[in-house]
């Protein structure tokens, strides 16, 4: 069971290796759906562990004499990265009508894929850091792929902004290394610290665990630590911008989760709860005003996404096992909904040529094959339901209220509905209406493949309702963050 | 090695590795700077060689090998690959702030690394623990030249100040992380440089220039 674990990382560097080796000579296939195929194992690999898991009475798995660990929170993360992987290049694989990618575009694509695969997996916060550390490396090309003076404004922003962030975060977990280690027990492994309690410093921990989420908060989009995102989702290519903004997010949210299981028994939730509930609520209003004036649609869904990730952060600071589950769904609708739509976004440039919002318009009758899915994805980012971000936003704000942050919680029901009206009021023309005199017929075709859109909206559209195992899995990965 | 020899040669390095971070702030040269960020990975890679000879740690004096080789000799040969050019921009023209406001601020920033450092003197009184609010000095000076440096070379030196100055608190504090992590982290690190070299000249190329006032296009 073991090896299921080093499945993902281990074939994502070698086709990586493999395809950047080859330089170009290898066939199109490969370099065509290299990052399909790392998908497709991050994705079997994490229901292999999650069906493992509910069989299995909750045992965690866990190989290279416990460097790699998976619980049910690891394999339910590595299930989405794979999901949300799956959707966003395989809706965009490259087809006959277009121009076979430079080798270092998979490559890059998989060395992503598996950066995350192993952020996820490694029981050791150190490891943890030099993953998420790796994604950085690895998405710095691909944000800078159009070569673009915007692209490589964008990248260096990325590059400089996401290593400093992160740099922060390093020292937040060297000193609770250091921590650990004046307590006898020198480790980075959280399984141990969660499983024994060493007597820790207080002090010494809340510094570190001070630093570490803010560090992470960079890497997760928000505010104000927010300012990359927005360039970098929206100048990467489509299915880049999706991966970035539909998982990459979240597993920088998984660190800050692991960070606050590791800290509490030691400090309690009071500083993070406040640091994180500021960050969410200040993300919230900040994404919000920048939407109202948006003018273009790939930075509209970048701020959608610090949007999302604000409601994350919130779910955090309440705590729970309400709130972690609801965060999970959130997680795991969000990834769904915004592969798609920068997908979708990316169709929209690639036929109209632009993603200036005034200048698009009547798309739902002009070109209601990119618009229908597009738009469905918008539904879903809006929180309508029956798309599960409706019922994990509710889930977030019952849990609140349940755990005494009411106001907390009042102040994110009017930044959701200010951010659903600012968005909504961007985006309806684009969509709505036609001219008179357009004597054109619609123009259905799609310059891509639509089927794993319509699986992942499917997905998020059911999600929601879903009980049984799904609901099981969802509050056995929150306990794993709530146990005593 | 005797208990006071130990404690002067921890002393020593953190003085050396916080002098060159002083100097780096205060000079404009490029070049100047980056012999400066030289001699401070000399100065960090003795101190982990001292404090592994002092633990008797086999481990600890291989990582000292490694410190030495990355951030004496490798990154900054990188660095100045990054400021090779045709038209010779190497001074730092148009930092945000000037020499001498830069100064007092490093004296306020020093003041606030003993502060923050506070916690950490709860690992006990050994000469290592006291050293560490140097390492937070020089993390801080790290982020006063990003923040305020508009050359693309300076932003690259501010990071690996900044990364000097972690390093320095995981040795002080903890010894050093475990090696696999050590490891994972100086190759992040050197890509990170070696991806940003490239991202310099590709900005040199297109701008016309590396400072960085250019890259104002993205904004909402």
């Amino acid at each position: 069971m073991g090896a299921v674990l080093l499945l993902t990382p281990g074939c994502c560097l070698l086709v990586a290796l493999t395809v950047a080796g080859l330089r170009g000579r290898g066939p199109d296939v490969l370099l065509c759906y290299a990052g399909v195929a790392g998908s497709v194992v991050a994705l079997g690999s994490g229901l292999t562990l999650v069906v493992a898991h509910l069989g299995g009475h909750g045992a965690a798995v866990t190989t290279l004499g416990g460097q790699l660990r998976a619980d049910s929170l690891s394999a339910f993360m590595l299930t989405s990265i794979g999901a949300v992987g799956l959707t966003a290049t395989l809706a965009d694989a490259p087809r006959r009508s277009r121009p076979v990618p430079s080798p270092s575009y998979p490559a890059l694509v998989l060395l992503f894929l598996g950066a995350m695969s192993v952020a996820v997996l490694a029981d050791n916060l150190g490891v943890l850091w030099v993953a998420v550390e790796a994604t950085t490396v690895a998405t710095a090309f691909l944000v800078g792929h159009h070569g673009s003076r915007h692209a490589l404004e964008a990248a260096w922003k990325y590059v400089v902004l996401g290593s400093v962030g992160v740099a922060i975060a390093f020292l937040g977990i060297v000193l609770l290394y250091a921590a650990t280690r004046s307590a006898g027990v020198a480790t980075l492994s959280w399984s141990t610290l969660n499983g024994t309690h060493p007597a820790l410093d207080p002090s010494l921990v809340r510094l570190a665990a001070a630093l570490a989420i803010l560090g992470f908060a960079t890497k997760t989009g928000l505010a104000p630590m927010h300012s990359w995102l927005p360039d970098a989702h929206s100048q990467a290519p489509a299915p880049v911008s999706g991966l970035m903004s539909g998982v990459l997010l979240s597993v920088a949210f998984y660190a800050i989760l692991r960070i606050q299981a590791v800290a509490a028994p030691v400090i309690g939730t009071t500083m993070m709860r406040s640091l994180l509930a500021t960050a969410g609520l200040l993300s919230l209003a900040v994404a919000t005003l920048l939407m109202i004036s948006q003018r273009d649609l790939k930075r509209l869904l970048a701020y959608s996404s610090v949007e999302h990730v604000g409601v994350l952060a919130l779910a955090a600071s309440v705590g729970g096992s309400l709130a972690i589950a609801a965060a999970l769904l959130h997680v795991l609708g969000h990834g769904l909904a915004k592969a798609t739509a920068f997908v979708g976004s990316g169709w929209v440039l690639e036929t109209e040529g632009t993603t200036r919002i005034s200048d698009l318009r009547h798309l739902l009758h002009r070109r209601p094959g990119i618009a229908i899915p597009l738009l469905a994805a918008v539904m879903a980012l809006l929180g309508l339901p029956p798309f599960s971000l409706f019922f994990s936003e509710v889930g977030i704000v019952v849990a609140g209220f349940q755990r005494g942050m009411g106001w907390v919680m009042a102040a994110m029901v009017a930044l959701l509905m200010a951010a659903f009206v600012a968005l909504v009021r961007r985006l309806a023309p684009m969509f709505l209406g036609h001219r008179s005199d357009d004597v054109g017929s619609p123009d259905r075709t799609v310059p891509g493949i639509v089927l794993p859109l319509a699986v992942a909206l499917a997905v998020t559209a059911v999600a929601g309702f879903a009980a049984g195992p799904f609901a099981t899995l969802l509050t056995d990965a929150a306990a794993v963050l709530s146990a005593p | 090695m005797s208990e006071s020899m130990y404690a002067q040669l921890v002393g020593l390095c953190a003085a050396v590795l916080l002098l060159c971070a002083v100097l780096i702030v205060w000079r404009r040269s490029l070049h100047g700077q980056i012999r400066l960020l030289a001699a401070q990975g000399w100065g960090l890679g003795v101190l982990v060689a001292v404090l592994g000879i002092h633990e008797g740690d086999g481990q600890l004096m291989i990582v000292a090998v490694l410190v030495l080789a990355l951030k004496g000799i490798v990154l900054p040969r990188v660095l100045t690959r990054a400021t090779v050019t045709d038209n010779g921009d190497l001074r730092e023209e148009t930092p945000l702030i000037n020499t001498t406001a830069s100064l007092i601020l490093v004296a306020l920033l020093m003041m606030l690394a003993y502060l923050v450092s506070r916690p950490v003197q709860a690992l006990g009184s050994t000469p290592p623990v006291a050293a560490v609010p140097v390492g937070m000095a020089v993390t801080l000076f790290g982020f006063l030249v990003l923040s305020t440096r508009r050359h693309a070379v300076s932003q690259l030196i501010g990071f690996l100040l900044l990364d000097n100055g972690i390093g320095t608190i995981a040795f002080l504090t903890a010894g050093g992380v475990p090696l696999v992590v050590e490891l994972g982290v100086s190759l992040d690190v050197l890509l990170v440089v070696l991806i940003l070299q490239v991202l310099t000249s590709r900005i040199r190329a297109e701008f016309g220039g590396a400072d960085l006032d250019d890259l104002t296009e993205l904004r909402d």
